[in-house]
């Protein structure tokens, strides 16, 4: 899919959960977000976004939110 | 027939029963009931001509006095209220001489052609005249007479014939106190009062609601389908299938053809109300335009190839089979309409989820109100309005968000605007001076003209005088909350940043006029919000939704009756296309994929494995496509093609896909990209069950046998037995029976119980027998409600020196979404196409003139409409609707998306506007399409 519009709607959901106050809160509402809404496909799209460009594009929130999480955020099937 | 007993005057609701006698018969009332009603409570039909129980009394006709014991005189019963130990008499010697001699009077002036007349039969002039046995007219006929009037035959769908008006008021006041348009009067006084609308109906402010025609007790206001086809011979109660307010309507047949659909008095979300929609705007049902045979072809460039069902059905499962083998499980998907029946949502979902085997299904609540789910979801626990429509009634203050009842929700309209003449206050929150910001007799305390895209900022300017000038429900908020959520909240919206005045920018609204409102909605009493599209379809849609819902838990306003929180649905079915699990990440009832007891149930009820991953939503659809993972798709009752952002994008999807599966009455937008035509089946030809904006499941009654030969609950049944997933189900009502038994907000539904008590609003199970009217009473679904902190985010459309100004979208009264129905209607005599409504400053810079073409340009792309210039604009703003085709309302919407659920900024495109010559090369290049699609059809 279209990395431009992934990492343009992963910045928007990190735009919402960064105003929480817990940094931690944040973190994992970004992660269970795109865990509960965005297939499986997307997710690992964006996960291949961090690991071969080192995610370029997305806010460091996101980012963070997606290397820490990153277990939760692979497919099962 | 089905009789609507007509008790005369209104119900009374009091604390206390009043006991009289009538005629000899005791009955215990209200305190505060007519007599007349009394009366009709013992099955004693008073006589009368001007009273009808949808209207207050009137007391003009004289035809229903009685006596009463120890009163001098003869009073209207109709306007005399009951009163302890009354004895009343309606029929004795004088009351019959009295009666006989006013219908003399009547019947003196009204031409005697009853065996020709069209409402012969149905007639209370014709039953009057019967029941007080007139005889004779001792006048004659030769006097002066109204009998050479002319007829106005001007609307489409019913003609006034003033010769036979009686002038007992009834339109008039049908038209003030039940639609509020005002639209007809009383011309002249004495022998020369007449009913007028000013003008023709047509030129008139008539909005064609039908009430005159139905509160008319001659046939001085008839319907022109009843003149040509005469009375109806049987009724079947039925619900509407346009918008999300699901009026019940009796459809009148004759055999297997509607004669007329007439609003149904009992049916509890319109109480005998209607729109010029689902009164009359139903002949789409049998247009020479609908496909009856199914079809397939290869390629989209091939054509069309009328088949059987069962070779169009073996291909279609054929087709989706090959693509999962080649392109994998997760390569095809399907979409639920919210159009047809909750059960027919039901069984396309679960298709999906067993003989599809993923979660790929969505429904267009997706490009609506899907952050109404989310954010309702997240505040309160379910993702539904709060209320039942009744509520309104005791509503304080009414504050309207992004929404334009009048047009979209006019039945609910003409509810609220009757609470509103009564004295409720009302705050508009809306770009757009919409009508009822200056109504006949309706004003807003509060309109905030906000520019588009910026609610949130809004929401927030008013949260901020709430919670710093100490107006919240502390006490509210202590018990039924979660206090950590609400402190977070608390200290967010006190921010100076969020003031008024700070945000007065971003808004463009006075500060003075966000802190008048936000005291009002806090300090008004019973507060109620009720929004709709201009929430959700922005990139902060589910923000705003929270933002509304803070607003309402922070005043204390919701759990009961007139207050709440309240999402006016565009759909018929679009409650209940998402309650019935047609989004990617929820199965029936909101629950989540991923909950393992929710897949349990299912998988153990369907004998499959359920997928724990949610699928693809509709736009994210488009972009598989486009990527080629995403390869088939069945959809049901849905235009992507007109109805989804930016037209272009969504073609280049479906073109690449290998087969897309339309089944529709129509040929619609979508019909062009597809390669199997499956007939679908209107609501008139098919049993189920629809539910509406206050959560009000409503029985859907088949009166005609599907013209293609199936219902749409039988098509998917017979594709999914083709896909290896037999499926057995004789009737809706098994379907429904699963449904209940499945999902625990539905656990206490049944046909037999709807046919009982007409309608439930879920939730319904062993706490709520009969349903829930209003959600949230003593607890909030998710147990406490929290809070959201709701930062403003601009929106990336921004304006810029190229696209200088701002493009909002929204529809009409006369048309209803894609148009696909009303635009098969004579509702096209009040909206023949889409225009491009701009404020006169704009167009004044541009020289642009009224009614002349202009070329819309965005980042997408571009159009070209007719220009109307109007100051209902603010300037920088324009406004179009999406009803047609050709307009290409869509090429020029953009793909930004609401960042929780991807429902589409309709709302906010930037643009630039300039005359134009010609069409857009978009609408050159898409009108030879269409023509040569339609080419291919006609081949077949």
């Amino acid at each position: 899919m279209d990395m431009q519009n992934l990492i343009h709607m992963a910045n928007q959901i990190g735009d919402f959960f960064e105003t929480i106050p817990d940094h931690e809160e944040s973190l994992s509402g970004i992660a269970n977000h795109l865990q509960r809404f965005w297939e499986p496909r997307m997710r690992m799209q964006l996960l291949e976004h961090v690991d071969a460009r080192n995610g370029e594009g997305l806010k460091p929130v996101v980012l963070e939110a997606l290397r820490i999480h990153r277990g939760d955020l692979i497919a099962h099937h | 027939m089905l009789e609507q007993k007509d008790f005369g005057t209104p119900e009374r609701i009091a604390d206390e029963d009043v006991t009289l006698e009538i005629d000899g018969m005791k009955v215990s009332v209200p305190r505060g009931t007519s007599i007349m009603r009394a009366a009709g409570m013992c099955d004693v039909n008073v006589p009368r001509l001007c009273a009808t129980d949808s209207l207050e009394p009137f007391g003009s006709c004289r035809l229903c006095l009685v006596e009463i014991e120890g009163r001098r005189g003869y009073p209207a019963s109709c306007t005399t209220p009951v009163e302890p130990g009354m004895k009343v008499h309606t029929q004795s010697a004088k009351l019959q001489a009295l009666r006989r001699g006013v219908m003399e009077l009547y019947i003196s002036d009204h031409p005697l052609d009853c065996l020709t007349c069209s409402a012969n039969g149905d007639c209370e002039l014709q039953d009057m005249a019967g029941k007080v046995g007139l005889r004779e007219v001792r006048y004659g006929f030769e006097g002066r007479n109204h009998l050479a009037e002319s007829r106005d035959e001007s609307n489409p769908y019913f003609a006034y014939d003033p010769a036979k008006c009686i002038v007992c008021n009834r339109c008039v006041r049908a038209c003030e106190e039940i639609q509020g348009t005002y639209a007809l009067t009383i011309i002249g006084r004495g022998f020369d009062s007449r009913v007028s609308a000013g003008k023709s109906f047509m030129e008139s402010d008539c909005v064609s609601c039908g009430a005159c025609v139905q509160a008319c007790p001659t046939a001085t206001l008839q319907e022109k389908s009843v003149t040509e086809m005469g009375l109806p011979e049987h009724g079947v109660v039925t619900t509407c299938a346009y918008c999300g307010v699901g009026c019940a309507f009796i459809a009148e047949m004759k055999g297997e053809e509607v004669v007329r659909m007439v609003p149904y008095k009992h049916g509890q979300a319109n109480e005998g109300h209607s729109c010029v929609k689902g009164r009359f705007a139903w002949g789409y049902a049998t247009h020479q335009d609908r496909i009856l045979k199914p079809m397939i072809r290869s390629r989209i460039t091939d054509p069309w190839r009328e088949v059987s069902w069962d070779e169009a059905l073996d291909y279609a499962a054929s087709e989706f089979r090959r693509i999962q083998e080649k392109h994998g499980k997760n390569s095809i998907g399907g979409i639920v309409s919210s159009r047809c029946t909750n059960e027919e949502g039901y069984l396309v979902q679960k298709l999906v989820r067993a003989a599809f085997g993923n979660n790929n299904v969505d429904t267009c609540a997706r490009v609506c109100h899907s952050p109404t789910g989310y954010g309702l979801k997240q505040t309160l626990g379910e993702s539904a309005g709060t209320q039942t429509f009744k509520s309104v009634e005791d509503s304080d203050v009414i504050m309207v968000i992004g929404a334009n009842p009048t047009d979209a929700h006019p039945v609910f309209a003409s509810r609220m605007k009757k609470r509103l003449k009564a004295g409720a206050r009302l705050i508009v929150i809306d770009p757009r001076k919409i009508e009822l910001v200056d109504a006949p007799h309706v004003k807003a305390d509060f309109h905030l003209p906000l520019k588009p895209g910026t609610n949130v900022a809004m929401l927030s300017a008013i949260a901020h005088v709430i919670a710093t000038e100490g107006l919240m429900d502390m006490e509210f908020i202590r018990q039924r909350c979660e206090e950590k959520a609400f402190l977070q909240w608390r200290d967010f919206v006190s921010l100076p940043e969020n003031s008024p005045e700070a945000m007065e920018e971003v808004t463009g609204v006075p500060a003075s006029l966000v802190r008048g409102a936000a005291r009002l909605y806090a300090t008004g009493g019973n507060a109620a919000i009720y929004y709709g599209l201009g929430v959700t379809e922005h990139a902060q849609g589910s923000t705003a939704v929270m933002a509304i819902a803070n607003l309402a838990m922070a005043t204390g306003n919701i759990g009961r009756s007139g207050v709440g929180v309240n999402p006016l649905r565009g759909q018929n079915n679009v409650q209940g296309s998402c309650d019935m699990g047609s989004f990617p990440h929820e199965l029936p009832g909101y629950r989540h994929v991923s909950d393992p007891a929710t897949r349990d149930l299912f998988e153990h009820a369907w004998g499959v494995h359920v997928q724990q991953e949610p699928g693809l939503r509709i736009p994210n659809m488009f972009d598989a496509a486009l990527d080629g993972s995403f390869k088939g798709l069945y959809c049901q009752g849905e235009d992507i093609v007109q109805s989804d952002p930016n037209t272009r994008h969504v073609a280049e999807a479906l073109s690449s896909m290998e087969c897309i599966v339309v089944q529709d009455i129509f040929l619609n937008e979508t019909t062009l990209y597809a390669h199997v035509f499956l007939p679908g089946s209107s609501f008139l030809e098919k049993d189920g069950t629809f539910t509406n904006a206050e959560r009000r499941i409503s029985r859907v009654r088949k009166v005609m046998q599907p013209k293609a030969g199936f219902a749409d609950w039988e098509v998917t049944i017979e594709l999914s037995k083709r896909l290896g997933y037999p499926m057995d189900y004789r009737h809706p009502s098994e379907i429904m029976d699963e449904i209940a038994r499945l999902t625990p907000t539905f656990h206490g539904v049944s046909y037999e119980k709807l046919d009982r008590l007409g309608s439930i609003q879920w939730p319904c199970n062993e706490e709520a027998p009969s349903g829930t009217p209003i959600m949230h009473v003593d607890h909030f679904v998710r147990g406490k409600g929290k809070f959201i902190v709701t930062k403003y985010v601009a929106t990336d459309e921004k304006v810029t020196k190229r696209f200088p100004l701002i493009l909002t979208t929204g529809r009409i009264l006369s048309q209803y979404n894609v148009g696909a129905q009303t635009r098969r209607t004579e509702n096209v005599q009040w909206h023949e196409e889409d225009v491009l409504e701009i404020h006169p400053h704009d167009a004044e810079e541009r020289g642009i003139a009224d009614n002349g073409w202009v070329k819309i340009q965005s980042r997408s792309g571009e159009t070209v409409l007719r220009a109307k210039i109007s100051e209902r604009m603010q300037p920088g703003v324009v406004y179009t609707t999406f009803h047609f085709p050709e307009s290409g309302a869509n090429v020029i919407t953009t793909e930004n998306s609401d960042w929780a659920t991807n429902c589409p900024e309709y709302k906010v495109t930037a643009v630039e506007v300039k005359p134009a010559t010609e069409p857009s090369s978009w609408q050159k290049s898409y009108a030879r399409f269409r023509k040569a699609q339609h080419e291919l059809l006609a081949s077949s």
